[in-house]
């Protein structure tokens, strides 16, 4: 059973690639990305409550389906879902009626390089997943084929397909130190290095470990690896703008997981946590100074994704139930909170007709339901009360100053608090300023469809119930997953 | 464990061929024509091909060793130098026109970058307790060529450059993996191959994207993205 249902998981999105290609009409390509979302959609939660915490191995080993690959692959298909109602509303829009076809069939297959990733029991098949997830993507960046976007598209790849090849130099170390316990050839599932990590060497480790924490710290968007991070999440559209932000960001931050785990159990007393712990601190810093001067909304955006990959990094790097079981919630609060930023950001610019905050103004008052709804989302995302990601940023503060990182949670605290001031303050100026230009907004916006509303409204939703109850259910499964990655520690 | 007796003859042969690779990215530093980089890159990958060949005599003759010779010699040795080789042509762009950093100072900071990774490498066989100077010779290739291919990304402006800039990275790991894990699943070997030639399509095609929108292939006129 949760093998077919992991072959719907690739096979659903493959054959909206192979459609989309064949049928060459806007309309059909958009009606079955969605079908395929769906399909997706149920399999990976159907998936979540068959497996229950389980590890299943499929496909000679290659194949690993276990709790943390099953909350990613979750996180991913609830975006997917998200982003391709958004699409049927928004795409239309660019005018470029002809190309949609393509769109779709590479949205397909940069959402089915996404499912699959986490579910590579080696780590080579890991890194060529994430690969191809850049590759795809790259085309979708491109999209509107703007000198902008063509621009953040270059960008894109050559950064990060030269940050990734230090994640394969750090495999290839991972590999070699394996090879002193399990003989010169051996199938290289994490298992496997698992086993042989207690007997590596801890400076080959250590060497190894931050070659694969910048490698995949690059494709996460860690500061300050982050460069790429905010041009191709501003310049792609709209529904990319949130799969990039919330589904693939933490595909690749379950390869840095998982390496910490092996590299937890070597003897390296802590100083991969501390790497992770100062990287993600360095990722808050940054992202705070970028958004309190943000002058673009989609910016503001992809600099908040830096800030959230940030929090994550720290409650991995904390550890403990707290700090783990925090990261993996704001996984998913950061997937739904991010896309809904991001289709609000998109509705508002193509609206407003451009990207920049000192042209949005009143807001509010132009489109009462839409605008409350982003208001909603942007109080969520700097980590309010009563959403969700209040509750996993606090579980993380925790297991900071529980697990002596009380600096790096200190400051996490203060500039959380920054944040919070500089994003809510651009959001102040785009609702309650006047327009500095009564000319310019004496025409008026455009008005939105409703596909591009009801998205944003299916995010918010799932926010606030999981701010006001965190279930006992997926406490425990997080909780599992936290000491199933510990479990290996000495 | 790659460390296995060799003959004094495989592991002449393996070094000169190592060294022949990290000479080419040498040449790539010091020069600023394309034509020169493509023919230093395509050099390189014929002297990895050979080290793939020597390991695998060395190694009983491994078939699959001999696979990813012939693999690396095929792909990129002629396939993927050809490809550049057309994109170049038909950007009509044969060299390298805003210099960062001039081609004499690029050889200085190479040579230093050898040093560095020569002694990273010394630390870590000194804390694995390993003698040969095998290991140190792949390592030392393998961390050099990734800093300098850094540093030729870098520096260096032109799209084509970066191409192969972020090709000869990967060269450098495809050197330190066959000396230190012959017994590597063959996968890798294919899929680095398989991944290297979409990346030339994608780049085929941006920069073609490239000279339509902005009327250069020089990426220092990507500037609009800031902040």
């Amino acid at each position: 059973m949760i093998g077919a249902l992991l072959l719907v998981l690739a096979i659903a999105p493959a054959l909206v690639v192979i459609f989309c290609l064949l049928l060459r009409s806007p309309r059909g390509a958009a009606a079955l990305n969605l079908a395929g979302a769906v399909a997706v959609f149920m399999a990976a939660v159907a998936l979540i409550l068959l497996a229950g915490g389980g590890s299943y191995r499929f496909w000679h080993d290659y194949i690993l389906f276990d709790a943390p690959a099953a909350w990613v692959v979750l996180c991913a298909a609830l975006v997917y879902l998200l982003s391709a109602i958004y699409a049927i509303g928004y795409m239309p829009q660019l005018g470029e009626d002809r190309r949609l076809p393509q769109f779709y069939a590479l949205f397909a297959g940069f959402a089915l390089a996404i499912l699959v990733s986490p579910l590579m029991n080696n780590a080579a098949l890991y890194w060529i997943a994430i690969e191809a997830t850049t590759l795809v993507s790259t085309f979708l960046v491109a999209f509107e084929r703007a000198a902008e976007s063509l621009e953040a598209a270059w960008k894109y790849i050559i950064v990060v397909s030269a940050g990734i090849s230090l994640a394969l130099f750090g495999t290839v170390l991972f590999y070699w130190g394996g090879s002193f316990a399990l003989g010169p050839s051996y199938n290289m599932t994490w298992d496997a290095l698992l086993r042989a990590a207690p007997g590596m060497n801890p400076s080959l480790v250590m060497f190894a470990f931050l070659l694969v924490l910048v490698g995949y710290g690059t494709k996460v968007g860690l500061a300050p690896m982050h460069t790429w991070l905010p041009d191709a999440h501003s310049e792609s559209p709209a529904p990319i703008s949130a799969m990039l932000s919330g589904a693939l960001l933490n595909a690749a931050m379950l390869g840095i997981v998982r390496f910490l785990k092996i590299a937890d159990a070597a003897p390296t007393v802590g100083l991969p946590r501390t790497a992770l712990v100062a990287l993600g601190a360095l990722s808050l810093l940054v992202a705070a100074l970028f958004i309190v001067r943000q002058q673009s909304i989609k910016r503001l955006m992809a600099y908040s994704s830096v800030e959230h990959m940030g929090v994550i990094a720290l409650g991995f790097g904390f550890g403990g139930v707290f700090g783990v079981a925090g990261a993996l919630y704001h996984m998913l609060n950061h997937a739904l909170n991010k896309s809904l930023m991001f289709f609000g950001a998109g509705n508002m610019m193509r609206s407003f007709g451009s990207k920049q905050i000192k042209d949005l103004r009143r807001v509010g008052a132009h489109f009462p339901v839409p605008a409350a709804l982003w208001l909603a989302g942007a109080v969520a995302i700097t980590g309010a009360p009563p959403f969700g990601l209040f509750l996993s940023e606090l579980a993380v503060l925790r297991a900071g100053f529980e697990r002596a990182f009380g600096w790096a949670a200190a400051l996490m605290a203060v500039l959380l608090i920054v944040i919070f001031v500089g994003f809510l303050n651009h959001f102040r100026a785009m609702y309650w300023d006047e327009p500095a230009d009564w000319a310019a907004t004496a025409r008026t916006p455009l008005a939105m469809s409703l596909w591009c509303v009801v998205p944003m409204a299916l995010a918010l939703l799932p926010l606030l119930v999981l701010g006001l109850w965190w279930p006992q259910a997926v406490w425990r499964f997080l909780a599992d997953i936290a000491h199933s990655l510990k479990a290996a520690a000495p | 464990m790659p460390l296995h007796p060799l003959s004094p003859l495989a592991s002449a042969l393996l070094s000169l061929t190592a060294i022949a690779g990290l000479l080419c990215v040498f040449v790539m530093l010091g020069s600023r024509w394309l034509d020169k980089y493509l023919y230093a890159f395509a050099a390189e990958s014929w002297a990895i091909a050979a080290l793939a060949a020597v390991i695998a005599v060395s190694r009983n003759n491994d078939p699959e060793l001999y696979l990813i010779a012939a693999l690396t010699a095929l792909f990129r040795g002629l396939a993927l130098p050809y490809l550049i080789w057309r994109m170049i042509r038909r950007l009509a762009v044969t060299r390298e026109l805003h210099e960062i950093l001039r081609p004499a100072s690029g050889l200085v900071i190479g040579a230093a970058a050898v040093v560095f990774a020569l002694a990273v490498s010394y630390r870590l066989r000194d804390s694995l307790n390993l003698g040969g100077a095998v290991v140190i010779l792949a390592l030392t290739v393998m961390i050099a060529i990734q800093l300098i291919g850094f540093l030729m990304l870098a520096v260096r402006q032109e799209a084509v450059t970066q191409v192969i800039g972020l090709l000869v990275l990967e060269n450098g790991i495809l050197v330190g993996a066959l000396i230190l894990i012959p017994g590597m699943p063959l996968l890798i070997e294919l899929m680095l191959l398989f991944d290297v030639l979409i990346a030339v399509a994608c780049f085929g095609v941006l920069v073609r994207y490239l000279t339509i929108h902005i009327g250069t292939t020089s990426t220092l006129a990507l500037k609009r993205l800031v902040g």
